[in-house]
């Protein structure tokens, strides 16, 4: 479907948030979702591949979407390049979203750009007047994006840096050791290292964990099989078996 | 309306636009954003006699004007399909193609059987050409003894239409497609993916964990119109033309190089409305050079 672009706001030298004129999406959007993005106007076929994109933040009233991306190639540097008013085709809202867990505090753990689908959750949890705790792990100060919005929330937020920059010196892990109880519900999402990380701190606490998976997508509505997460079963879709799973579905480490 | 039937020997198509193997799963998640009765036809994922897990990700890099990818023929074997997943497909309009492959030439043959008479099933369409898996499929398909070998067993263990799909991984596609047809292939199908590569320079590693992967996408476009081009002007046999298929004018090529009918594979995930907008595309193009259908437009091109 097209949507239309509100703005695309340069955050770092490299991280942008586009906020795209979509009711529809915004109306059906689950926390954890995804949307497949064309980086190319409907009569271009390069770049062939549409990229999936988790939905970083939602207005069902002002019917907009927001979408957090990093320049990493030609697809993303496409994606930069568009001004308020330009078209966007996307497909979504997709995938399996977050569960909100009812009657558990809940601890959203975003390392780099997995901080994306959080902002959206958190917004959820208020509604749902949960008060989450976010934990924010990058490598430096400046790749730190977000965290105002989260404050604006009312959420407690931590950051760490691995040069010490910001926040605490470390990785998110460490926060998340120091922060950590049984009774706790955690929501991750990064590098797939950071999550089998998390995966074993929340084991040991006795915490209940969903993970959001990135992976390389073809079609992005499960009947490609390109996007394969290793599970006890075989492999699962991470598009639409995921991309949140509960941390016991997957093998984190395969 | 103008007239779309696509006859290829024993198989009548509502129209030539089939979708392609392995691309489209068992339809079902594209039916969510296409009336799927539209479609020339289902040409439905890769079936082996056992469940096969594929290969490990990652399993798609991009690629200029397309992609390279590498699943590995994940399905969960004949039986399943027969008692899942073709139910599911009962009540669509369109012919439904299964394509079949193996590792072993009588596993070809008792896939073959066990689909042979299903109500459901339009044709087998003869996968000698996967370059994803380590035994079978491709290794068949680039040896002309092994293909005519593989074509033979499953003509012996069914009466439905057969297809044989066409790895383009070779240096005389003529003499495969030949061989096919004289052991019983009645239609052709060209041309799989063609066998690539990618390195991420950032580890030093290729990108794929299997290392090489199948390129498909417009990239490839020319290597498949040439291909079918060769074949018909050789055997004026039925063929299904594909590779980088993704607009009516796209389609049109294949058509006039030989093609009764084309399969639209990856630009499915670019756009899953993307046949019906052939289609569509195809119909004004026949209406605007005041044809009666296609038939007379197959191999056209050709002096």
């Amino acid at each position: 479907m097209l949507t239309t672009v509100r703005k695309n706001t340069m955050l770092t030298d490299r991280i942008y948030r586009l906020t795209l004129s979509a009711p529809q999406v915004a109306a059906d959007a689950q926390p954890g979702q995804f949307v497949h993005v064309r980086t190319v106007p409907p009569t271009s076929w390069d770049p062939f591949l549409r990229r999936p994109l988790s939905i970083h933040d939602c207005s069902r009233e002002e019917g907009i979407i927001a979408l957090l991306y990093e320049v990493v190639g030609r697809g993303t540097t496409l994606l930069s390049r568009l001004r308020p008013g330009d078209e966007v085709d996307l497909l979504g809202p997709l995938g399996r979203g977050f569960t909100l867990v009812p009657d558990r505090r809940p601890v959203l753990v975003g390392g780099g750009l997995g901080l994306a689908p959080l902002l959206f959750l958190a917004r959820r949890l208020r509604e749902a007047r949960q008060r989450p705790v976010v934990l924010v792990g990058c490598r430096r100060g400046s790749d730190v994006v977000a965290i105002d919005d989260f404050a604006a929330l009312d959420c407690k937020v931590e950051v760490a840096t691995e040069d010490g920059s910001l926040g605490c010196k470390g990785m998110v892990t460490t926060l998340a050791e120091k922060h950590l109880e049984c009774e706790d519900a955690v929501y991750a999402c990064g590098p797939r290292p950071m999550l089998a990380a998390i995966a074993g701190l929340c084991r040991g606490a006795g915490a209940l964990l969903q993970v959001s998976l990135e992976e390389k997508m073809g079609c992005g509505i499960g009947a490609c099989l390109v996007c394969a997460c290793p599970t006890p079963k075989g492999y699962a879709r991470v598009c639409t078996d995921g991309p949140v799973f509960w941390a016991e579905e997957v093998d984190l480490r395969g | 309306m103008a007239d779309l039937t696509a006859v290829l020997g024993p198989l009548q198509l509502p129209n030539p636009v089939l979708v392609a193997s392995g691309t489209f799963g068992y339809g079902e998640e594209y039916g969510t954003y296409i009336d799927l009765n539209r479609l020339g036809g289902i040409m439905v994922k890769g079936t082996t006699l056992h469940p096969r897990r594929g290969n490990r990700p990652p399993r798609i890099v991009e690629t200029p004007a397309g992609l390279l990818n590498s699943v590995g023929l994940q399905n969960p074997g004949v039986d399943a399909v027969i008692s899942e997943e073709l139910p599911k497909l009962k009540e669509l309009k369109c012919p439904v193609i299964v394509n079949i492959a193996g590792s072993t030439v009588d596993e070809y043959a008792q896939v073959a059987a066990r689909l042979d008479g299903h109500p459901t099933v339009a044709a087998l369409e003869i996968n000698v050409s996967c370059p994803n898996v380590n035994e079978g499929g491709m290794a068949f398909g680039t040896d002309p003894a092994m293909v005519r070998e593989v074509v033979q067993a499953v003509r012996g263990s069914t009466d439905l239409p057969l297809i044989c799909k066409l790895s383009p991984n070779v240096g005389d596609i003529v003499q495969v497609a030949e061989a096919a047809v004289e052991a019983g292939a009645q239609i052709l199908s060209l041309i799989n993916t063609v066998l690539g590569m990618s390195i991420d320079v950032g580890t030093r590693r290729p990108t794929l964990t299997n290392v090489f992967g199948g390129l498909s996408g417009p990239a490839i476009r020319p290597i498949a119109v040439r291909m079918v081009w060769e074949v018909y002007q050789a055997l004026r046999v039925p063929i299904i033309g594909m590779g980088g298929i993704a607009s009516g004018r796209d389609a049109l090529e294949f058509i006039l190089a030989g093609a009764g009918a084309v399969a639209v594979g990856s630009a499915n995930f670019t756009d899953p409305g993307v046949c019906l907008k052939i289609i569509r595309e195809l119909e004004e193009y026949i209406e605007a050079q005041g044809l009666d259908g296609l038939s007379s437009l197959v191999g056209a091109a050709h002096p």
